[in-house]
Protein backbone atom coordinates (compact mmCIF):
# COMPACT_ATOMS: atom_id res chain seq x y z
CA UNK A 1 0.00 0.00 0.00
CA UNK A 2 1.52 3.12 -0.86
CA UNK A 3 1.98 5.55 1.87
CA UNK A 4 -1.11 8.13 3.09
CA UNK A 5 -0.48 11.57 1.58
CA UNK A 6 -1.98 15.12 2.19
CA UNK A 7 -4.59 16.40 -0.70
CA UNK A 8 -1.72 19.51 -0.70
CA UNK A 9 -2.56 22.92 -1.24
CA UNK A 10 -6.35 23.36 -1.78
CA UNK A 11 -8.11 26.30 -2.74
CA UNK A 12 -11.71 27.27 -1.56
CA UNK A 13 -14.52 28.36 -4.16
CA UNK A 14 -17.76 29.86 -3.70
CA UNK A 15 -21.09 28.95 -5.19
CA UNK A 16 -23.72 31.46 -5.44
CA UNK A 17 -27.30 30.40 -5.66
CA UNK A 18 -30.32 33.30 -6.64
CA UNK A 19 -32.94 31.01 -6.41
CA UNK A 20 -34.73 31.79 -3.02
CA UNK A 21 -34.79 28.98 -0.40
CA UNK A 22 -37.54 28.33 2.49
CA UNK A 23 -36.42 27.52 5.22
CA UNK A 24 -38.37 25.40 7.84
CA UNK A 25 -38.32 28.34 10.72
CA UNK A 26 -40.78 29.97 7.55
CA UNK A 27 -38.13 32.38 6.68
CA UNK A 28 -36.93 32.85 2.91
CA UNK A 29 -33.93 33.73 2.02
CA UNK A 30 -33.98 35.45 -1.35
CA UNK A 31 -29.93 34.61 -1.94
CA UNK A 32 -26.80 32.81 -0.41
CA UNK A 33 -23.55 31.85 -0.93
CA UNK A 34 -21.55 28.95 0.16
CA UNK A 35 -18.24 28.27 0.09
CA UNK A 36 -16.75 24.95 -0.70
CA UNK A 37 -13.21 22.65 -1.18
CA UNK A 38 -13.31 19.39 -3.27
CA UNK A 39 -10.57 17.11 -2.91
CA UNK A 40 -9.72 14.38 -5.86
CA UNK A 41 -11.54 13.99 -9.40
CA UNK A 42 -15.08 13.37 -9.93
CA UNK A 43 -15.35 10.68 -12.40
CA UNK A 44 -17.15 10.31 -15.61
CA UNK A 45 -20.12 9.04 -14.24
CA UNK A 46 -20.36 11.53 -11.33
CA UNK A 47 -20.81 8.12 -8.91
CA UNK A 48 -17.79 8.96 -7.16
CA UNK A 49 -18.93 12.03 -5.44
CA UNK A 50 -18.55 12.53 -0.99
CA UNK A 51 -19.99 14.50 0.58
CA UNK A 52 -18.55 15.62 4.54
CA UNK A 53 -20.37 17.58 6.46
CA UNK A 54 -19.20 19.30 9.22
CA UNK A 55 -20.13 19.27 13.13
CA UNK A 56 -20.64 22.45 15.21
CA UNK A 57 -17.45 24.81 14.91
CA UNK A 58 -16.08 23.00 11.52
CA UNK A 59 -15.81 24.33 7.88
CA UNK A 60 -15.56 23.49 4.28
CA UNK A 61 -11.82 23.55 5.12
CA UNK A 62 -11.62 19.65 5.46
CA UNK A 63 -8.33 18.64 4.45
CA UNK A 64 -5.16 20.06 2.83
CA UNK A 65 -3.72 23.32 3.65
CA UNK A 66 -3.89 26.87 1.44
CA UNK A 67 -0.22 27.40 1.39
CA UNK A 68 2.94 24.90 1.37
CA UNK A 69 3.73 27.11 4.69
CA UNK A 70 0.87 26.53 6.62
CA UNK A 71 1.01 24.46 9.62
CA UNK A 72 -2.71 24.42 10.26
CA UNK A 73 -4.22 21.84 7.69
CA UNK A 74 -7.69 21.38 7.50
CA UNK A 75 -9.76 19.79 10.21
CA UNK A 76 -10.00 16.38 9.08
CA UNK A 77 -7.14 16.35 7.47
CA UNK A 78 -5.69 12.56 8.77
CA UNK A 79 -9.41 11.04 7.53
CA UNK A 80 -9.26 12.43 3.79
CA UNK A 81 -5.87 12.32 1.37
CA UNK A 82 -4.43 9.92 -1.18
CA UNK A 83 -4.17 6.64 0.70
CA UNK A 84 -6.16 7.94 3.39
CA UNK A 85 -9.46 5.84 4.69
CA UNK A 86 -11.58 8.45 2.59
CA UNK A 87 -9.21 8.14 -0.76
CA UNK A 88 -8.79 11.18 -2.58
CA UNK A 89 -7.21 8.81 -5.88
CA UNK A 90 -10.74 7.27 -5.71
CA UNK A 91 -13.21 9.34 -4.57
CA UNK A 92 -14.18 13.12 -5.26
CA UNK A 93 -14.43 14.68 -1.80
CA UNK A 94 -16.23 17.61 -1.14
CA UNK A 95 -16.45 20.12 2.06
CA UNK A 96 -18.78 23.07 2.75
CA UNK A 97 -19.47 25.88 4.96
CA UNK A 98 -22.91 25.52 6.21
CA UNK A 99 -25.69 27.68 5.94
CA UNK A 100 -25.17 30.38 8.43
CA UNK A 101 -21.54 29.87 9.36
CA UNK A 102 -18.77 32.08 9.98
CA UNK A 103 -16.13 31.12 6.97
CA UNK A 104 -17.34 32.52 4.15
CA UNK A 105 -20.63 30.72 3.37
CA UNK A 106 -23.90 33.49 4.10
CA UNK A 107 -24.86 33.47 7.70
CA UNK A 108 -25.14 36.29 10.63
CA UNK A 109 -21.86 38.12 10.25
CA UNK A 110 -22.43 38.08 5.69
CA UNK A 111 -24.31 41.70 4.39
CA UNK A 112 -27.65 41.72 4.21
CA UNK A 113 -28.07 43.09 0.92
CA UNK A 114 -31.60 44.81 1.89
CA UNK A 115 -29.93 47.13 4.94
CA UNK A 116 -26.42 47.09 3.05
CA UNK A 117 -25.42 45.73 6.65
CA UNK A 118 -24.62 42.50 8.68
CA UNK A 119 -27.33 40.28 8.78
CA UNK A 120 -26.65 40.25 12.88
CA UNK A 121 -30.50 39.35 14.97
CA UNK A 122 -32.05 39.59 11.06
CA UNK A 123 -30.38 35.79 10.15
CA UNK A 124 -32.67 33.14 10.53
CA UNK A 125 -32.28 30.36 11.86
CA UNK A 126 -31.21 27.10 9.91
CA UNK A 127 -32.36 23.17 10.99
CA UNK A 128 -30.68 20.44 9.43
CA UNK A 129 -33.08 20.02 6.97
CA UNK A 130 -32.38 23.40 5.78
CA UNK A 131 -28.73 22.09 5.64
CA UNK A 132 -29.35 19.29 3.36
CA UNK A 133 -31.54 21.31 0.99
CA UNK A 134 -28.58 23.80 0.52
CA UNK A 135 -26.25 20.76 0.17
CA UNK A 136 -28.52 19.32 -2.39
CA UNK A 137 -28.58 22.51 -4.45
CA UNK A 138 -25.03 22.59 -4.47
CA UNK A 139 -24.28 18.59 -5.54
CA UNK A 140 -26.79 19.52 -8.62
CA UNK A 141 -24.43 22.75 -9.48
CA UNK A 142 -21.75 20.17 -9.39
CA UNK A 143 -23.76 17.72 -11.49
CA UNK A 144 -23.44 15.07 -8.58
CA UNK A 145 -26.93 13.29 -9.20
CA UNK A 146 -26.27 10.44 -6.09
CA UNK A 147 -23.43 10.61 -3.32
CA UNK A 148 -21.39 7.46 -3.22
CA UNK A 149 -21.16 8.59 0.58
CA UNK A 150 -22.58 11.58 2.51
CA UNK A 151 -20.28 11.59 6.00
CA UNK A 152 -20.19 13.84 8.79
CA UNK A 153 -19.69 13.28 13.25
CA UNK A 154 -21.55 15.14 15.86
CA UNK A 155 -24.13 17.36 13.81
CA UNK A 156 -22.84 16.26 10.89
CA UNK A 157 -23.83 12.77 11.22
CA UNK A 158 -27.28 14.78 11.65
CA UNK A 159 -26.77 15.73 8.28
CA UNK A 160 -25.83 12.37 6.91
CA UNK A 161 -29.18 10.89 8.54
CA UNK A 162 -30.99 13.84 7.76
CA UNK A 163 -30.45 13.22 4.01
CA UNK A 164 -31.34 9.39 3.54
CA UNK A 165 -34.66 10.91 5.02
CA UNK A 166 -34.60 14.13 2.43
CA UNK A 167 -32.89 12.13 -0.51
CA UNK A 168 -33.05 8.42 -0.42
CA UNK A 169 -32.08 8.13 -3.86
CA UNK A 170 -29.32 10.36 -3.64
CA UNK A 171 -27.66 8.70 -1.11
CA UNK A 172 -25.63 5.33 -1.38
CA UNK A 173 -23.66 5.22 1.93
CA UNK A 174 -24.55 6.95 5.26
CA UNK A 175 -21.60 7.75 7.60
CA UNK A 176 -22.47 8.59 10.72
CA UNK A 177 -20.35 9.34 13.49
CA UNK A 178 -20.76 10.12 17.01
CA UNK A 179 -23.78 11.19 16.38
CA UNK A 180 -27.24 10.91 17.88
CA UNK A 181 -30.92 10.34 16.39
CA UNK A 182 -32.28 13.30 18.59
CA UNK A 183 -30.49 15.57 21.54
CA UNK A 184 -31.43 14.56 25.49
CA UNK A 185 -32.08 17.02 27.81
CA UNK A 186 -29.17 16.81 29.00
CA UNK A 187 -27.67 17.81 25.81
CA UNK A 188 -29.92 20.64 25.05
CA UNK A 189 -29.39 21.79 28.30
CA UNK A 190 -25.26 21.99 27.94
CA UNK A 191 -26.18 24.29 24.72
CA UNK A 192 -28.17 26.41 26.59
CA UNK A 193 -25.97 27.22 29.02
CA UNK A 194 -23.30 27.85 26.57
CA UNK A 195 -26.23 30.59 24.38
CA UNK A 196 -26.99 32.18 27.66
CA UNK A 197 -23.39 32.60 27.97
CA UNK A 198 -23.62 34.36 24.93
CA UNK A 199 -27.02 36.04 25.33
CA UNK A 200 -26.35 38.04 28.44
CA UNK A 201 -22.64 39.33 27.23
CA UNK A 202 -23.00 42.88 27.39
CA UNK A 203 -20.85 42.99 24.04
CA UNK A 204 -23.78 41.14 22.41
CA UNK A 205 -26.51 43.87 21.83
CA UNK A 206 -29.25 41.34 20.51
CA UNK A 207 -26.97 39.78 18.07
CA UNK A 208 -26.25 43.41 16.37
CA UNK A 209 -22.77 43.64 17.57
CA UNK A 210 -21.23 44.19 14.42
CA UNK A 211 -22.62 47.79 13.89
CA UNK A 212 -21.70 48.50 17.62
CA UNK A 213 -18.15 47.75 16.79
CA UNK A 214 -17.90 45.16 19.90
CA UNK A 215 -17.63 40.89 19.96
CA UNK A 216 -19.30 39.17 22.42
CA UNK A 217 -15.77 37.05 23.11
CA UNK A 218 -16.23 36.61 26.44
CA UNK A 219 -19.58 34.80 26.29
CA UNK A 220 -17.95 32.47 23.00
CA UNK A 221 -14.93 32.03 25.23
CA UNK A 222 -17.31 30.53 28.12
CA UNK A 223 -19.45 28.70 25.72
CA UNK A 224 -16.39 27.10 24.10
CA UNK A 225 -15.30 26.16 27.57
CA UNK A 226 -18.05 24.98 28.68
CA UNK A 227 -18.52 22.54 24.82
CA UNK A 228 -14.58 21.12 25.52
CA UNK A 229 -15.13 20.31 28.71
CA UNK A 230 -17.71 18.19 27.14
CA UNK A 231 -15.88 16.62 24.44
CA UNK A 232 -13.41 14.44 26.61
CA UNK A 233 -13.74 12.11 29.08
CA UNK A 234 -13.14 11.97 32.33
CA UNK A 235 -10.31 9.62 32.16
CA UNK A 236 -8.45 11.55 28.96
CA UNK A 237 -9.24 14.48 30.63
CA UNK A 238 -7.44 13.51 34.36
CA UNK A 239 -5.04 11.17 32.22
CA UNK A 240 -3.85 14.42 29.88
CA UNK A 241 -3.98 17.05 32.99
CA UNK A 242 -4.79 15.38 35.91
CA UNK A 243 -4.06 17.84 39.32
CA UNK A 244 -1.39 19.37 37.84
CA UNK A 245 -0.18 22.75 38.74
CA UNK A 246 1.26 25.48 36.65
CA UNK A 247 3.86 26.26 39.33
CA UNK A 248 3.91 23.13 40.84
CA UNK A 249 2.36 24.96 44.18
CA UNK A 250 -1.08 26.82 45.01
CA UNK A 251 -1.19 30.35 44.75
CA UNK A 252 -4.33 30.79 47.21
CA UNK A 253 -6.29 33.30 44.40
CA UNK A 254 -8.18 32.76 40.85
CA UNK A 255 -5.48 32.99 38.23
CA UNK A 256 -4.39 30.18 36.19
CA UNK A 257 -3.22 27.56 38.76
CA UNK A 258 -4.04 24.33 37.20
CA UNK A 259 -3.21 22.76 33.73
CA UNK A 260 -7.11 22.33 32.78
CA UNK A 261 -8.10 26.02 33.43
CA UNK A 262 -4.99 27.13 31.47
CA UNK A 263 -5.97 24.58 28.41
CA UNK A 264 -9.77 25.05 28.46
CA UNK A 265 -8.45 28.82 29.05
CA UNK A 266 -6.27 29.08 25.83
CA UNK A 267 -9.10 26.94 23.78
CA UNK A 268 -11.61 29.34 24.67
CA UNK A 269 -9.35 32.65 23.76
CA UNK A 270 -8.34 31.05 20.71
CA UNK A 271 -12.07 30.41 19.69
CA UNK A 272 -13.78 33.74 20.42
CA UNK A 273 -11.24 35.19 17.93
CA UNK A 274 -12.45 32.52 15.13
CA UNK A 275 -15.91 32.36 15.83
CA UNK A 276 -18.67 34.24 15.36
CA UNK A 277 -21.11 34.14 18.33
CA UNK A 278 -24.37 34.20 15.73
CA UNK A 279 -23.02 31.02 14.39
CA UNK A 280 -22.42 29.59 17.63
CA UNK A 281 -26.14 30.18 18.69
CA UNK A 282 -27.44 29.14 15.76
CA UNK A 283 -25.48 25.40 15.26
CA UNK A 284 -26.68 25.04 18.34
CA UNK A 285 -30.34 25.70 18.12
CA UNK A 286 -29.86 23.50 14.89
CA UNK A 287 -28.47 20.46 17.13
CA UNK A 288 -31.28 21.07 19.65
CA UNK A 289 -34.42 21.40 16.67
CA UNK A 290 -32.43 18.06 15.25
CA UNK A 291 -35.32 15.15 15.48
CA UNK A 292 -36.14 13.44 12.30
CA UNK A 293 -38.91 11.12 14.06
CA UNK A 294 -40.62 13.99 14.72
CA UNK A 295 -42.75 14.00 11.71
CA UNK A 296 -43.19 10.21 12.14
CA UNK A 297 -45.01 10.22 15.46
CA UNK A 298 -41.31 9.90 16.65
CA UNK A 299 -40.85 6.88 15.51
CA UNK A 300 -37.50 7.06 13.98
CA UNK A 301 -37.60 3.38 11.96
CA UNK A 302 -40.40 4.86 10.49
CA UNK A 303 -38.79 8.12 9.33
CA UNK A 304 -36.17 5.73 7.96
CA UNK A 305 -38.45 3.43 6.18
CA UNK A 306 -38.24 5.08 2.52
CA UNK A 307 -34.48 5.42 2.85
CA UNK A 308 -32.14 2.99 0.47
CA UNK A 309 -28.72 4.13 1.41
CA UNK A 310 -26.83 1.84 3.55
CA UNK A 311 -25.52 3.08 6.75
CA UNK A 312 -21.99 2.65 8.90
CA UNK A 313 -22.74 3.81 12.50
CA UNK A 314 -19.28 4.61 14.57
CA UNK A 315 -19.39 5.54 18.37
CA UNK A 316 -16.50 5.58 21.15
CA UNK A 317 -16.79 4.07 24.34
CA UNK A 318 -15.79 6.94 26.37
CA UNK A 319 -17.99 9.79 24.49
CA UNK A 320 -20.49 11.28 27.13
CA UNK A 321 -21.89 13.79 25.02
CA UNK A 322 -22.82 11.70 21.87
CA UNK A 323 -22.42 8.41 24.02
CA UNK A 324 -22.69 4.64 22.34
CA UNK A 325 -26.19 4.17 23.43
CA UNK A 326 -27.54 7.04 21.12
CA UNK A 327 -26.08 5.69 18.12
CA UNK A 328 -27.40 1.99 19.24
CA UNK A 329 -30.84 3.85 19.10
CA UNK A 330 -29.64 4.66 15.40
CA UNK A 331 -29.02 1.30 14.62
CA UNK A 332 -31.85 -0.07 16.31
CA UNK A 333 -34.31 2.38 14.16
CA UNK A 334 -32.13 1.24 10.74
CA UNK A 335 -32.60 -2.59 12.59
CA UNK A 336 -36.22 -2.56 12.74
CA UNK A 337 -36.65 -0.60 9.55
CA UNK A 338 -34.52 -3.99 8.11
CA UNK A 339 -32.21 -1.46 6.19
CA UNK A 340 -28.12 -2.64 5.71
CA UNK A 341 -26.57 -1.09 8.79
CA UNK A 342 -22.96 -2.03 10.25
CA UNK A 343 -22.23 -0.26 13.55
CA UNK A 344 -18.31 -0.35 15.37
CA UNK A 345 -18.02 1.04 19.29
CA UNK A 346 -14.41 2.25 19.34
CA UNK A 347 -12.19 1.98 22.69
CA UNK A 348 -11.21 5.30 22.91
CA UNK A 349 -9.73 7.73 25.90
CA UNK A 350 -10.93 10.88 23.75
CA UNK A 351 -14.73 11.34 24.79
CA UNK A 352 -16.48 12.83 21.55
CA UNK A 353 -13.44 14.46 20.04
CA UNK A 354 -12.35 10.88 19.30
CA UNK A 355 -14.31 11.15 16.21
CA UNK A 356 -11.48 13.87 15.18
CA UNK A 357 -8.37 11.73 16.01
CA UNK A 358 -6.45 8.96 14.37
CA UNK A 359 -7.31 5.81 15.68
CA UNK A 360 -6.31 2.70 14.30
CA UNK A 361 -9.50 0.79 14.85
CA UNK A 362 -11.87 3.77 13.58
CA UNK A 363 -9.18 4.33 10.23
CA UNK A 364 -9.92 0.81 10.38
CA UNK A 365 -13.26 0.48 10.01
CA UNK A 366 -13.61 3.21 7.80
CA UNK A 367 -11.20 2.30 5.48
CA UNK A 368 -12.29 -0.83 5.33
CA UNK A 369 -16.02 0.44 4.53
CA UNK A 370 -15.15 2.62 1.77
CA UNK A 371 -12.92 0.32 0.17
CA UNK A 372 -16.21 -1.71 -0.32
CA UNK A 373 -17.90 1.58 -1.30
CA UNK A 374 -14.80 2.35 -4.01
CA UNK A 375 -15.75 -1.60 -5.20
CA UNK A 376 -19.01 -0.82 -5.78
CA UNK A 377 -19.00 2.02 -7.52
CA UNK A 378 -16.72 0.53 -9.98
CA UNK A 379 -19.06 -2.39 -10.61
CA UNK B 1 -14.72 -17.41 -2.28
CA UNK B 2 -11.88 -20.19 -0.38
CA UNK B 3 -14.57 -23.15 0.28
CA UNK B 4 -16.40 -22.39 3.51
CA UNK B 5 -15.23 -24.35 7.02
CA UNK B 6 -16.88 -27.57 7.10
CA UNK B 7 -18.97 -26.98 10.12
CA UNK B 8 -19.89 -23.57 8.79
CA UNK B 9 -21.42 -25.65 5.35
CA UNK B 10 -23.30 -27.77 7.36
CA UNK B 11 -25.24 -24.94 9.22
CA UNK B 12 -25.60 -23.21 5.77
CA UNK B 13 -27.11 -26.24 4.26
CA UNK B 14 -29.73 -26.10 7.15
CA UNK B 15 -30.55 -22.89 6.02
CA UNK B 16 -33.36 -22.17 3.46
CA UNK B 17 -32.67 -19.73 0.63
CA UNK B 18 -33.55 -15.51 1.02
CA UNK B 19 -33.77 -16.06 4.56
CA UNK B 20 -33.45 -13.59 7.34
CA UNK B 21 -30.19 -14.93 9.05
CA UNK B 22 -28.92 -13.58 12.26
CA UNK B 23 -25.04 -14.57 13.44
CA UNK B 24 -24.44 -14.36 16.77
CA UNK B 25 -20.54 -14.14 17.33
CA UNK B 26 -19.59 -14.04 13.94
CA UNK B 27 -16.00 -13.76 13.55
CA UNK B 28 -14.46 -13.14 10.10
CA UNK B 29 -18.17 -13.30 8.27
CA UNK B 30 -17.32 -16.33 6.42
CA UNK B 31 -20.79 -17.58 6.80
CA UNK B 32 -22.67 -14.50 5.92
CA UNK B 33 -20.62 -14.35 3.49
CA UNK B 34 -21.02 -17.82 1.79
CA UNK B 35 -24.86 -17.47 2.09
CA UNK B 36 -25.28 -14.01 0.91
CA UNK B 37 -23.47 -15.28 -2.35
CA UNK B 38 -25.56 -18.90 -2.37
CA UNK B 39 -28.25 -18.77 -0.94
CA UNK B 40 -29.36 -14.81 -1.66
CA UNK B 41 -29.25 -14.52 2.28
CA UNK B 42 -30.16 -11.39 3.89
CA UNK B 43 -27.86 -11.51 7.07
CA UNK B 44 -26.50 -9.45 10.44
CA UNK B 45 -23.69 -9.92 12.17
CA UNK B 46 -22.92 -9.60 15.28
CA UNK B 47 -19.09 -9.69 16.74
CA UNK B 48 -17.27 -7.81 19.57
CA UNK B 49 -13.75 -8.13 18.22
CA UNK B 50 -13.43 -4.56 16.64
CA UNK B 51 -10.65 -6.23 14.10
CA UNK B 52 -13.35 -8.96 12.82
CA UNK B 53 -15.79 -6.19 12.56
CA UNK B 54 -13.24 -4.73 10.52
CA UNK B 55 -12.74 -7.81 8.41
CA UNK B 56 -16.59 -7.95 7.67
CA UNK B 57 -17.23 -4.65 6.86
CA UNK B 58 -14.34 -5.06 4.18
CA UNK B 59 -16.54 -8.39 2.80
CA UNK B 60 -19.75 -5.93 2.89
CA UNK B 61 -21.10 -8.10 5.41
CA UNK B 62 -23.50 -5.83 7.74
CA UNK B 63 -22.22 -6.63 11.11
CA UNK B 64 -22.89 -4.44 14.17
CA UNK B 65 -19.86 -4.65 17.41
CA UNK B 66 -21.86 -5.74 20.53
CA UNK B 67 -21.21 -7.97 24.03
CA UNK B 68 -23.45 -11.00 23.33
CA UNK B 69 -23.99 -11.64 26.98
CA UNK B 70 -26.06 -7.95 26.87
CA UNK B 71 -28.30 -9.69 25.32
CA UNK B 72 -29.79 -8.91 22.29
CA UNK B 73 -32.51 -5.69 22.83
CA UNK B 74 -31.47 -4.27 19.54
CA UNK B 75 -32.93 -6.99 17.41
CA UNK B 76 -36.91 -6.57 17.25
CA UNK B 77 -38.81 -9.89 18.29
CA UNK B 78 -39.71 -12.58 15.39
CA UNK B 79 -37.28 -10.82 12.97
CA UNK B 80 -35.29 -13.22 11.74
CA UNK B 81 -35.77 -16.16 10.20
CA UNK B 82 -32.32 -18.29 11.73
CA UNK B 83 -29.94 -17.25 14.48
CA UNK B 84 -26.94 -18.80 14.61
CA UNK B 85 -24.38 -19.23 17.66
CA UNK B 86 -20.85 -21.09 16.46
CA UNK B 87 -18.45 -22.88 18.83
CA UNK B 88 -19.00 -19.86 20.87
CA UNK B 89 -21.86 -20.86 23.81
CA UNK B 90 -19.35 -22.83 25.78
CA UNK B 91 -17.48 -19.39 26.09
CA UNK B 92 -20.67 -17.49 27.57
CA UNK B 93 -21.72 -17.10 30.91
CA UNK B 94 -25.56 -16.41 30.67
CA UNK B 95 -26.45 -19.75 28.65
CA UNK B 96 -30.71 -19.71 29.31
CA UNK B 97 -30.33 -16.10 28.86
CA UNK B 98 -29.17 -16.39 25.37
CA UNK B 99 -31.03 -19.40 24.26
CA UNK B 100 -33.79 -17.68 25.38
CA UNK B 101 -33.05 -14.47 23.19
CA UNK B 102 -31.98 -16.52 19.95
CA UNK B 103 -35.55 -17.99 20.00
CA UNK B 104 -37.30 -14.55 20.68
CA UNK B 105 -35.51 -12.73 17.72
CA UNK B 106 -35.92 -15.66 15.56
CA UNK B 107 -37.72 -18.80 14.96
CA UNK B 108 -35.33 -21.49 14.56
CA UNK B 109 -32.20 -21.70 16.34
CA UNK B 110 -28.42 -23.13 15.53
CA UNK B 111 -25.58 -23.65 17.83
CA UNK B 112 -22.78 -25.37 17.56
CA UNK B 113 -20.34 -26.41 20.69
CA UNK B 114 -17.48 -28.61 21.47
CA UNK B 115 -18.71 -32.36 22.63
CA UNK B 116 -17.33 -32.51 26.32
CA UNK B 117 -18.85 -36.32 25.58
CA UNK B 118 -16.40 -36.79 22.82
CA UNK B 119 -14.45 -40.08 23.71
CA UNK B 120 -10.97 -38.61 23.41
CA UNK B 121 -12.19 -35.85 26.13
CA UNK B 122 -13.60 -38.48 28.14
CA UNK B 123 -10.14 -40.48 28.07
CA UNK B 124 -7.90 -37.60 29.10
CA UNK B 125 -10.30 -37.20 31.78
CA UNK B 126 -10.09 -40.44 33.23
CA UNK B 127 -6.32 -40.49 33.06
CA UNK B 128 -6.97 -37.57 35.60
CA UNK B 129 -6.16 -34.49 33.05
CA UNK B 130 -8.41 -31.84 31.69
CA UNK B 131 -8.81 -33.03 27.99
CA UNK B 132 -7.14 -30.53 25.52
CA UNK B 133 -7.85 -31.83 21.54
CA UNK B 134 -8.66 -30.36 18.69
CA UNK B 135 -12.09 -28.81 19.49
CA UNK B 136 -11.07 -27.84 23.05
CA UNK B 137 -7.50 -26.58 22.69
CA UNK B 138 -7.09 -24.98 25.34
CA UNK B 139 -5.00 -25.44 29.00
CA UNK B 140 -7.09 -25.45 31.67
CA UNK B 141 -5.70 -21.95 33.04
CA UNK B 142 -6.23 -20.39 29.95
CA UNK B 143 -9.02 -21.08 27.99
CA UNK B 144 -11.79 -18.57 27.32
CA UNK B 145 -14.35 -21.74 27.59
CA UNK B 146 -16.32 -22.04 31.07
CA UNK B 147 -19.56 -23.98 30.27
CA UNK B 148 -18.66 -27.17 28.90
CA UNK B 149 -21.47 -30.14 27.87
CA UNK B 150 -21.95 -33.04 25.87
CA UNK B 151 -24.54 -33.46 23.40
CA UNK B 152 -26.51 -35.26 25.89
CA UNK B 153 -27.04 -32.42 28.70
CA UNK B 154 -27.80 -30.01 25.85
CA UNK B 155 -30.52 -31.75 24.50
CA UNK B 156 -31.46 -31.49 28.18
CA UNK B 157 -31.32 -28.01 28.70
CA UNK B 158 -33.34 -27.13 25.68
CA UNK B 159 -36.22 -29.44 27.31
CA UNK B 160 -36.35 -27.48 30.32
CA UNK B 161 -36.36 -24.66 28.45
CA UNK B 162 -39.21 -25.51 26.59
CA UNK B 163 -37.52 -25.99 23.42
CA UNK B 164 -37.27 -28.76 20.79
CA UNK B 165 -34.71 -30.37 18.76
CA UNK B 166 -35.49 -30.23 15.00
CA UNK B 167 -32.41 -31.77 14.04
CA UNK B 168 -28.72 -32.15 15.23
CA UNK B 169 -25.35 -33.36 13.62
CA UNK B 170 -22.14 -34.23 14.95
CA UNK B 171 -18.97 -34.02 13.41
CA UNK B 172 -15.64 -35.18 13.66
CA UNK B 173 -12.71 -33.75 11.37
CA UNK B 174 -15.12 -32.44 9.55
CA UNK B 175 -16.74 -35.55 8.19
CA UNK B 176 -20.52 -36.46 9.85
CA UNK B 177 -20.64 -39.01 12.16
CA UNK B 178 -24.09 -41.01 12.74
CA UNK B 179 -22.79 -44.03 14.90
CA UNK B 180 -22.68 -43.30 18.60
CA UNK B 181 -22.46 -39.32 18.32
CA UNK B 182 -21.52 -38.42 21.69
CA UNK B 183 -18.85 -40.64 21.90
CA UNK B 184 -17.57 -40.37 18.48
CA UNK B 185 -18.31 -36.84 17.30
CA UNK B 186 -16.11 -33.85 18.58
CA UNK B 187 -18.05 -30.97 17.41
CA UNK B 188 -22.06 -30.85 17.94
CA UNK B 189 -24.61 -28.80 15.99
CA UNK B 190 -28.17 -28.31 16.77
CA UNK B 191 -31.42 -27.24 15.50
CA UNK B 192 -33.97 -26.13 17.43
CA UNK B 193 -37.30 -24.19 18.28
CA UNK B 194 -40.01 -23.70 20.30
CA UNK B 195 -42.28 -26.35 20.47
Amino acid sequence: MTQPQSVGVVTAQKAVFDQPISLACGTTLPRYELVYETYGQLNADKSNAILICHALSGNHHVAGKYAETDKATGWWDNMIGPGKPIDTNRFFVIGLNNLGGCHGSTGPSSIDPETGKPYGSRFPLVLVRDWVETQARLADSLGIDRFAAIIGGSLGGMQALRWTISHPQRVRHALVIASAPKLTAQNIAFNDVARQAILTDPEFHGGDYYEHGTVPRRGLRLARMLGHITYLSDDGMGEKFGRLLRSGEYKYGFDVEFEIESYLRYQGDKFSTLFDANTYLLMTKALDYFDPSRDYEGDLSKALAQTAAKFLVVSFTTDWRFSPSRSREIVKALLDARKDVSYAEIESQHGHDAFLMEDPAYHGVMRAYLNRIAEEIAR
Amino acid sequence: MSALRADLQYIADWIKPASRVLDLGCGDGDLLASLREEKAVTGYGVEIDVDKVVTCVGKGINVIQSDLESGLATFESGSFDYVVLSLTIQAMHNIEGILAEMLRVGRTGIVTFPNFGYWENRWQLLLGRMPVSETIPYEWYNTPNIHFCTLADFDQLLGKLGMQIEDQQVLHQGEKVEFLPNLLGSLAMVRFGRI
